[in-house]
């Protein structure tokens, strides 16, 4: 492991963990000194005002509503900006930028599976570059999990239904600590690994090394064919008896309750386990559940996949589009999905 | 100066009124009733104990060599079940509340003396429950309980022992409730609510929250039950359901839980400051009122435990301001009672080196709550061992020390024998000692990125550790020095008077041990709190001060 110059503070390595190092000293740095600050005078009292002969009786004192108001609004003022710098560091880092690589991650009693937009699959391992914005899209097939590391500060629960995301950009090459850091049972603390922070050239040298691998998107559109799923939504996610899939990925849908719902990643996986929940307006109850035909890696490949279909022509939501000609079909090639993971490459 | 002279001594006290097992047994006397706690808490506690060494001892190398996975998850469950739910719940309400409650106010017993004998056997059979499951092959979901784990995943006895928490979960409901009516109706002539010790208002406080919020537990608790055995969906995702929903739940008693756990050490530490240093509580009506304040903002604060739980960002942001208002508060107590000290005749007794302890501890504690409360750096930290070292800084610097500071304040009118105070002030001593050293080293641990409930670990986390296994064990020994002196005292102290400390308080205005009806005849209260002096004497002092409170 890396060693800081601070000593008892894990290695800093991302570009949030400078900013949580700062703040922790301020915190650590008004707790040493109201705690010396208190001992100090309690001692100091405990010493000059000792008992000296057992029949002494001091005189009362009278409280005081100044000193009462100055050591509330004293503290309450400190709290404060400890609290605005806590929020404002926490508003960043949950808000993932939209260049981020995304990177798939499902957590299962006691490993995290890992795979890239590339095809590159990992177990309790997961390779990033320095440099790169990256956010993993993390989901799990069991129980509650935590995704924990360390040496960037950053840490999220994985919770079985939802999808949640860590968004980060490693600035330091190096091993780092991987941790489950919710209880998850018999071998939480065997669920652990490594993060290994790469400069980007070696990077792209390990994502090239092992290009068998499929990519989720196109995992994503096998599966997306053999459940059936281009009978309605179309071969390329252009709609029929479904709503249209091209391009809805981060867009706004319209519901048949009247609503509008961003259509994220946590609605796509509600659509498919659970599709009556959110329907789109103009379609009817006719989809019939997954729930349980797909695992938790296949709904991320199905996802990648939809989200593959974004440089499709945008269609209009709200009710079924007209197949465009069959010759639509080549622009969902492996070369030019996914998009996300065709940016960072151009950047270095 | 008044003069403190005790009743004459009758020779019948509460302890040789009646003799025989079904005396105590079927006794309705509040002060029988808390050393049936006592016995009962104290065996809890030892349990529980030992379950830490068991930790302790397994944490000592970055391997899993004294316990393995399924044991060890087992044990650190049972540990915090034990210590949270049979222990610091009822700590003090139970024994020294119970004991000192009426005595307090002048009362000769609580108002319900059979719901309160009722809520002991309730408290026993909640716990005869969990032991049943314990020993019928234990618990390893985490004291937390947390879904899917617990419902779906975890085979070992979820149910049985939510069962005792459930039980247990009434006698603390009524222990509440007989606290409240009591507080309310059976005060002594002249003991108004402003000259109430502040012993009773944190009392009282803590008593709003075990009425309020155990009822939350209990059905939180049943509906996991139901969850596991009938498969209801409440919270499983894949029948509409939601985990954290849970987790809402549970916190929503469990956060305001901490503070049934330290509302009546922090009443102690309001008692011992004042009588230790012959003083009226500087801002008595400050640390009566942020007794309550903490009582009603705790319930507010529970999301603060959800903020890497998938929880909203801006839920996440209110969450993180109410913890931070609510350790106003608590700030309140301690210049307040730091105050206190000033001028005073400060003795150094052992329940008074508790009590500095206390604050000392209980400040370090407080102040790495808001570590835990300010988002960024609770995302880093919590569910590492920094939280495991806030809490036990909370409670164990807190509530245990408070307790025994407590316990050794009340020993002689409990028992009507001096503990040797040679022997407590040594072993305050140990027990501050061990304690830092075991709790210290789990701060920076959990900012190195050491998780809790890990038994095997990276080696770099090692050192500290051993440190804080070292620590447990002073800590341990500490402990178990008072455990011998004060059954040794039981029977080989010195006689003590009915007011040892030659204080003004209405208990000490009686026979140690006190007779069945605590008082001879009933007292009519013409002074005020901690009143050491007339009240004419006050002096103003500083630039600071207001005019001096006119008395009646």
């Amino acid at each position: 492991m890396q060693s800081s110059w601070v000593p008892f503070v894990p290695p800093s390595a991302s570009t949030l963990s400078g900013k949580v190092d700062a703040l922790y000293f301020y915190l650590s740095g008004v707790t040493i000194f109201f705690t010396l600050l208190i001992s100090g005078v309690l001692i100091f009292f405990v010493i000059k005002y000792r008992r000296r002969n057992p029949y002494e009786i001091p005189r009362p004192v009278a409280g005081s509503l100044k000193l009462e108001t100055l050591w509330s609004v004293i503290p309450f003022i400190i709290a404060m900006t400890m609290f605005a710098w806590g929020a404002q560091i926490f508003f960043e880092q949950s808000r993932p930028p939209s260049n981020a690589v995304e990177v798939y991650v499902v957590g299962k009693q006691w490993m995290w599976k890992i795979q890239h937009t590339t095809g590159q699959r990992e177990i309790n391992e997961l390779h990033v570059p320095v440099g790169r914005k990256i956010k993993l899209v993390m989901g799990t097939e069991d129980v509650i999990h935590d995704f924990f590391i360390p040496a960037f500060r950053i840490k999220a629960d994985v919770v079985p239904g939802r999808y949640t995301t860590l968004w980060f950009e490693a600035t330091k090459a190096g091993r780092y600590h991987l941790f489950c850091a919710e209880y998850c049972g018999m071998n939480h603390s065997g669920m652990i690994g490594s993060v290994v922070v790469m400069e980007p050239k070696d990077f792209d040298e390990w994502l090239s090394g092992s290009s068998s691998q499929q990519s989720p998107a196109i995992a994503g559109q096998q599966i997306y064919e053999t459940l059936g799923c281009a009978s309605c939504h179309g071969p390329t996610g252009e709609g029929g008896r479904g709503p249209a899939l091209a391009g809805v990925f981060g867009r706004q849908v319209f519901l048949n309750n009247g609503q509008n719902i961003k259509a994220d990643e946590a609605y796509i996986r509600e659509s498919v386990v659970n599709p009556q929940a959110k329907l789109v307006a103009g379609f009817g109850p006719i989809m019939p559940t997954f729930q349980g035909q797909v695992s938790e890696e296949q709904l991320m490949q199905i996802l990648a996949f939809i989200k593959s279909l974004q440089n499709q022509t945008p269609e209009p939501v709200r009710a079924a589009s007209p197949m465009p000609a069959p010759s639509g079909m080549p622009s969902v090639a492996p070369s030019v999905a996914p998009p996300p993971a065709a940016t960072p490459g151009t950047d270095r | 100066m008044e003069t403190f002279v005790p009743p004459v001594p009758s020779r019948i006290n509460y302890i040789n009124a009646q003799y025989g097992l079904k005396s105590w047994l079927l006794t309705k006397d509040h002060k029988r009733i808390a050393l049936l706690y006592l016995g009962s808490i104290s065996f809890f506690f030892f349990i529980g104990g030992l379950y830490a060494m068991a930790i302790r001892l397994e944490l000592l190398t970055p391997q899993a060599d004294l316990l393995q996975s399924a044991t060890y998850n087992k044990v650190f469950t049972q540990h915090g079940i034990i210590m949270v739910f049979f222990f610091l719940i009822p700590s003090i309400p139970a024994t020294l509340g119970n004991f000192l409650v009426p005595m307090m106010i002048g009362a000769k017993d609580l108002a319900f003396p059979r719901i309160n004998l009722l809520s002991w056997y309730i408290y026993l059979l909640g716990g005869i429950v969990t032991i049943y499951a314990l020993l019928a092959g234990g618990v390893d979901t985490g004291w937390t309980f947390y879904t899917p784990f617990s419902t779906t995943f975890s085979n070992s006895y979820v149910v049985a022992t939510g069962l005792g928490i459930f039980i247990n979960g009434f006698s603390s409901i009524l222990t509440g409730l007989n606290f409240i009516v009591t507080i309310h109706t059976m005060r002594a002539p002249g003991m108004t609510w402003f000259r109430l010790p502040l012993f009773i208002w944190a009392h009282y406080a803590t008593s709003l929250i075990m009425i309020l919020g155990t009822p939350v537990i209990a059905i939180t608790i049943l509906l996991l039950a139901f969850e596991r055995v009938a498969h209801i969906g409440i919270f499983d995702p894949a029948v509409g359901g939601d985990p954290v929903l849970f987790q809402h739940l549970f916190w929503f008693y469990s956060h305001p839980a901490v503070y049934i756990m330290v509302l009546p050490g922090m009443g102690i530490i309001s008692e011992l400051i004042a009588n230790f240093s012959r003083k009226n509580i500087f801002g008595y009506s400050f640390v009566a009122f942020s007794s309550l304040a903490i009582a009603v903002f705790g319930f507010l604060v529970w999301g603060h435990h959800l903020f890497v739980a998938s929880q909203s960002v801006y839920a996440g942001m209110i969450f993180s301001f109410l913890s931070f208002a609510v350790a106003i508060p608590s700030a309140i107590k301690v210049f307040n009672w730091t105050a206190t000290l000033y001028k005073g005749s400060i003795s150094y007794d052992t329940p008074m080196l508790y009590a500095l302890g206390f604050i000392g501890l209980f400040t370090i504690g407080g102040m790495t709550g808001l570590f835990l409360a300010a988002l960024a750096v609770d995302v880093h930290v919590s569910d590492t061992y920094f939280v495991v070292a806030h809490f036990h800084y909370i409670m164990v610097g807190g509530t245990l020390l408070a307790y025994l500071g407590g316990l050794h304040y009340w020993w002689p009118k409990i028992t009507g024998r001096m503990y040797p105070e040679g022997w407590g002030k040594f072993s305050a001593l140990v027990v501050f000692i061990g304690f830092n050293l075991t709790f210290l080293p789990q701060f920076l641990l959990g900012y190195m990125g050491m998780p809790r409930r890990y038994h095997v670990y990276p080696a770099e986390f090692q050192v500290l550790h051993v440190l804080s296994t070292a620590g447990a064990s002073i800590l341990g020994v500490g402990l178990l020095i008072p455990l011998v002196y004060l059954m040794w005292s039981m029977r080989y102290g010195r006689i003590a008077p009915g007011n040892p400390w030659n204080l003004p308080g209405l208990e000490w205005r009686t026979q140690s041990p006190p007779p069945t009806e605590n008082f001879d005849y009933t007292p009519v209260v013409t002074w005020e709190a901690y009143e050491f002096a007339p009240p004419e004497e006050t002096e103003v002092v500083g630039k600071f001060q207001d005019k001096v409170p006119e008395k009646a």
